[in-house]
Parts: C-alpha cells; structure tokens; sequence
C-alpha cells in the first residue's frame, strides 16, 4: 500500500480562533450516527457556525474570503476530549489538509497523522502574525514545508515544530501504520503466545 | 528494578520497533461499539483483511441505545443501522458481543471490568475515550480514532509511543460527602485540561489505596479530560477481590498463578517518575464545574470566578464559558437553578454510585419541575439494584429508572437536553453542545450532588441537603 510522502500542504488559510477547542465543537455527537464517514465534511463546527448565523456574523468556514482554504490555524490544546476519528474526518471532508495550532490533544493528533493531515505547532504569537496576513489578504497562498519545518505566506517564514515520529511517518509515506503492523504479524503471534490471557 | 507498572506493561507487550522509532504494542483486550467500529469493519472489508484474534475483541452497544422504548426497530433509523451494523460483523467474526438481549449490554466501560475481562498488567484499546478508565486495574487501556481499530482488529497491535509518567499522588482521608468525582475534578483543576499531554497519570497514595475498585475507575476515568490518555492505579488486594468470581475472570490454579503475576505488575517501590504532584485529600471539597471544560471547577462554596482572576491565555474561554453557561461573575455556583439532573454515565453510573444515593434519597423527592433520570451504566447493574429496591427508592423520589446506556452523558440516543436546560450531571464532559443541545449546559459534579441538585432544584451541597456528617 504506497502512501503519497507529504512534505509540503500548499493552499490559503483559515483562523478558528479559541482554546481547547473540543471534539464535541469539531463535531457534535448527533452527527456520529453513521456507519461511514461519507458526508461529515459539511457538519465540521457545525454549532459553531450556526450559532454565528443566528447572531447575524459569520463563521470563518463560512466566511466567502476564506472559502477553498485548506490550511486551518487554530489556539492550543485543540481537538481535546473525544477520540472520535469523525473530527479529523470531518475537517478532511471539508477540505482541511493541514492543521496548525499552539497544541494538540493526543489522540486527536493521531488520528489526524493517519488520515495524512499534517498537525504542526506554532507559537501563539505567530499563529495571530498568520492569521492577520490572511485577515488582510485571504487569497495569499500558504505553504507548510514540513522538510524545512516552517510554513510561509508573502514571503515572511514562521518555524513550526512536529513529534519526530509523525514528521517521519509523513515524509517517508508512511503515515497510515497498517501495512508495517501487518508486516510484524509473526513475531505479533509470538508475543501474543507468552501473555498467558491471550489463549484462546 | 526501578520501573513503573508502564514500564512493565510495555515491555511485555512490545513486538517490536517500527521504521518510524513506535512501537508495536500488543493489544491484549479490544473493546468496541457501534459508533466507531463499522467504519473500521468496512475498512477491513476494502483492505480483504480478516480479525486476527476474534476472541479477543468483545463488543456491546451503549452510546446510541434509547434508554426507555427499548423495542427494535429503534424509532430513529440511523440508530437501528448501527446496532445491526455491528450485531452482523460480530456475526461475521466471531466476535463475543453484549447485545441487549443478553442481559449483559451496558456501557463498554462498565461492561470489561462487571465480566472480569479487564485485567491487570494487560493492554486495553477502545474506540473510546474514557478507555482510561481501566486503568483502575492496573491495565493500560488507550481510547483510540476508528483506524487503530481498524488496525487492533487486523493485527491486535497499534503503532504508538510511550508516554511519560506522572505519580499524581493523594494522601489522607475525605471528608464525608467528598467522592472521588471530586478528587479528579480538583485534579483536573489544578494541572489544567491539556496538563497530563504526553504524560499517563499514576494515581497512588493513601487515598487511592483507600479506595473501592469502583471510586478508583471513577478517577481513571477521567485522565482524558485532563489531557493524559492513559491514566492507572496500581493493582492490589482491593482490585483481585472484585475481580474474583467474575465471568472471564482466571478459575482455580490459573488464579493464583494470575494473582501472582498480576502483583508483579505493580510499580516498584524505587520507580522513577517523570513528574511527582502531591495533594491532601483533605483540602477538597465537593466540586462543581461552571465553565464549558471539566478544568473550569470550584468548591460548592466558592463564587463563579471573574474572566480578569484566570491566567491571561485562558480568559477568552472564560468569557465565552460565563456566557454559554449565563453565569455572572462573583454570584455563588449554589443556587443556580437547575432544569435536569442527571445520574449515569462510565464516571459514575456504577451500582456503588446508585447505592450511595440510594441511601441518602430515600423518603425524599424530586423538586417540582426538575426532570431527573438514573441511567445504570449495565443491565448486570441495573439487576442487581432493581433486587436490592434502589429502583423503588429512586421511583418513590421521583426519578425515571431507565435501561443501560450512555444516554445524556452525550446526547447520541433520545434523552438529551432541551434549549438552554441547566442539567447537573454525573457524567464527564461539561463542553458546549455535549448533551444534544447546542445550547444546552452541563454543571459536572457526584451523584450525590446530582441528586441534592434534583431534591432542591437549584446547584446545592449535598452535605446540607442530606445532613452529611
């Protein structure tokens, strides 16, 4: 199973400013009543964006000057709570390929690298430089070098970090495990054979 | 010997190192339901793989199951396509599954340890969050996305890092009327929601060792919420006596030879931690939360904080949480009124929880115009209440007794808040939106001041309210 090597997400950006944005906010659970992750892209922060509606203003997502963008920027702790895979689907649906923020919770940012969506860190204040170059021109393009580790627009570069092993599991192509866990499965049978509550 | 219970959990369950510098973990115990696991069938489906060792997963249905008309079909389709979904691919696969008609369906947190399938010095993985909550037995259980469950049906390992430890350590005794709800709220509260990142948290010292199996799951439970995946306490003496007897639980000599090994699990005295925190058992009160994080908390008898008192970079989340929560500044949190209350959920919808209520409510009622609902976690706890006349006492005061399941702990199934409701809840996540309303609010507190809440209809102390002492 070849994977695409991704060391570069190339698109325009959007900022969901907030901490601790949540999974439950990435996605509400009413929308997990699903058997395939098919049409989750159109419920990403789908209370978030209907509470902005009703106050006659206009979620980032919604907002015309940042549709197509395909970078979001964001505050820390994000994707915290919920281990559903539905919230980086869901931003993956809506068209997000690349994802920066101050920090990520765990398992979000697992199940982000095995869906290929870069996660990188960035200081808060070169989130908030970012997110008013955007703010004053939404159509300038956005470049994440993962080689290089740093993401740039209008020719100003901002360094952002990455866990080792994710940077090298998205660089190598290797960002979804199954096929070198699929490889261990011998040796996977012998460990298995010296846990006595693994007998069957 | 100097290593932690993790050390030794991940030795013995390594298979070896990847490429990338993870490890191949073994994943001894799987658990799933029917949210996040037909994704991860249909996967398995795509890539032509089969379940590698299907006795090892084991199924039940929770999050989307109604909790009153319980008949199938389900009355919401989406619901029905789920439980089918996932009773056709334990069909497929062999896989042991907990289905309604068994008797045994509950919460998949409740469920492992009632069977006796969660077990010390092993590995646990569960589409799931609050899979920490295992850890109570001194497993290392992690909730994982839907493609590692993907990954743990086709090849019983994931492809993970070690964290770090933090011996997060509570000595003494709790004052009456404190639980151990409070214990991780005041936890959560003092290292932050994003504090244990990186890090599992070793619960240990007196308070712990005190502890029931049950007030210790109540606590590992809630590790995700304050950032750490993995959260465990060491096994003893109190965790082989409830494993005992149970239905997969080790019989005869095996049980011995497990008890033996199960206690070489445990940390060794001289083990180095990465971080050391140290509280009193004796300096929490109950506590409530008032903002949109379980880290948003304060003792009953403390006032809803001012954005201007929280450091700098969490002020904005205050201001929005005052305002979702419509909270006013420097207002005492008792006295808020309150709409629904809720007792249920994997934190605290276990027979202990109901028992202690129990036996506090009894004789009292339920405030007029406060809708209160008991969800036990499982059928095996909602039994053995319903013999031990908890059910009575909780009908006689007004609540609705109602079948097993997740239920408004997160909105999935029917019973979810309506408009802004105020809803004081046992359960784990006070986030905006998590009981089904988008504007619905969430107070986290015990079940004991859950019922006190539904006796007075208003945010009270449970130790006034009951007389406590």
């Amino acid at each position: 199973m070849a994977l695409e090597k991704i060391t570069q997400v190339a698109g325009r950006g959007v900022y969901v400013p907030g901490e601790d944005l949540d999974t439950d906010r990435i996605i509400p659970a009413r929308f997990m009543k699903c058997i395939t992750f098919d049409g989750l892209g159109e419920f990403a922060f789908y209370d978030a964006r209907s509470f902005a509606k009703a106050d006659g203003q206009v979620h980032p997502l919604d907002d015309a000057r940042f549709q197509g963008a395909s970078i979001l920027l964001s505050g820390s702790n994000f994707g915290c709570g919920s281990s559903r895979e539905h919230a980086p689907q869901a931003l993956y649906r809506f068209g997000i390929r690349a994802i920066v923020a101050e920090s990520f919770a765990e398992i979000f940012f697992g199940n982000s690298i095995t869906l290929g969506m870069p996660c990188v860190i960035a200081s808060s204040e070169d989130i908030r430089a970012i997110a008013a170059l955007i703010e004053s021109d939404p159509a300038a393009l956005l470049t994440l070098d993962l080689t290089e580790k740093k993401i740039s627009i209008a020719d100003t570069d901002f360094p952002v970090t990455i866990a080792d092993h994710a940077h090298e599991a998205l660089v190598s192509g290797k960002w979804d495990a199954i096929a070198d866990l699929l490889e261990g499965l011998d040796a996977v049978k012998s460990r298995a054979n010296a846990l006595p509550y693994m007998a069957a | 010997m100097s290593k932690t219970l993790l050390d030794k959990v991940w030795e013995a369950h390594t298979v070896r190192t990847l490429p990338n510098g993870a490890t191949q973990l073994l994943i001894g115990t799987h658990l799933i339901h029917e949210v996040t696991s037909p994704q991860a069938f249909g996967m398995l489906r795509d890539l032509g793989l089969k379940v590698l060792y299907p006795h090892r997963t084991f199924a039940t249905v929770d999050h989307i199951v109604p909790t009153d008309e319980r008949v199938e079909p389900f009355s919401d389709d989406l619901a029905d396509a789920m439980i089918k979904a996932l009773r056709q691919n334990c069909a497929e696969n062999g896989i042991t599954f907990f289905d309604l008609p068994t008797g045994k369906q509950g919460i998949v947190h409740i469920v492992g340890p009632e069977q006796g399938i969660t077990q010390p010095g092993t590995t646990i993985a569960c589409g799931d969050s609050h899979t920490s909550t295992h850890g109570a037995f001194g497993a290392i259980a992690f909730g994982i996305g839907t493609s590692q469950v993907r990954d743990v049906l086709a090849t019983q390992t994931m492809a993970l890092h070690k964290p770090k430890v933090r011996r997060v350590e509570v000595n003494g005794k709790l004052a009456p009327g404190v639980y151990a709800k409070d214990v991780i709220l005041h936890i959560i509260r003092k290292l932050g929601v994003n504090g244990g990142l990186g890090y599992a948290y070793e619960f240990a010292g007196s308070t712990f060792d005190a502890f029931t199996q049950e007030e210790r799951m109540t606590v590992c439970n809630m590790s995700i919420e304050g950032g750490a995946r993995v959260g465990y306490v060491n096994p003893d003496n109190t965790t082989f006596e409830y494993l005992k007897g149970r239905p997969f639980a080790p019989k005869g000599a095996d049980w011995d030879a497990a008890v033996a090994r199960w206690k070489a699990t445990a940390s060794d005295a001289d083990a180095k931690y990465d971080d050391v925190v140290t509280y009193n058992a004796a300096d929490i009160a109950p506590t409530v939360t008032w903002g949109i994080n379980p880290g948003q908390a304060i003792f009953i008898h403390e006032k809803v904080p001012f954005a201007s008192e929280v450091p700098e970079k969490d002020r904005a989340t205050a201001e929005e949480a005052l305002s979702h929560m419509h909270l006013k500044s420097g207002d005492p949190i008792k006295g808020t009124k309150v709409d629904v209350a809720f007792l249920g959920s994997c934190t605290n919808g276990r027979l202990s929880d109901l028992q202690e209520v129990a036996r506090h409510l009894k004789g009292r009622k339920v405030r007029e115009g406060v809708k209160a609902i008991v969800v036990p976690g499982s059928q095996g706890v909602a039994s053995v209440a319903e013999s031990m006349g908890l059910a009575e006492i909780f009908r006689n005061a007004g609540f609705e007794w109602r079948g097993a399941g997740c239920s408004m702990c997160l909105g999935m199934n029917p019973d979810k808040l309506v408009g802004d409701q105020l809803c004081a809840s046992s359960s784990n996540r006070n986030f905006k939106g998590r009981q089904g309303s988008p504007t619905g609010r969430t107070v986290l507190m015990s079940p004991l001041m859950v019922a006190a809440a539904a006796v007075t209809g208003e945010i009270s102390d449970a130790r006034e309210v009951f007389g406590v002492k």
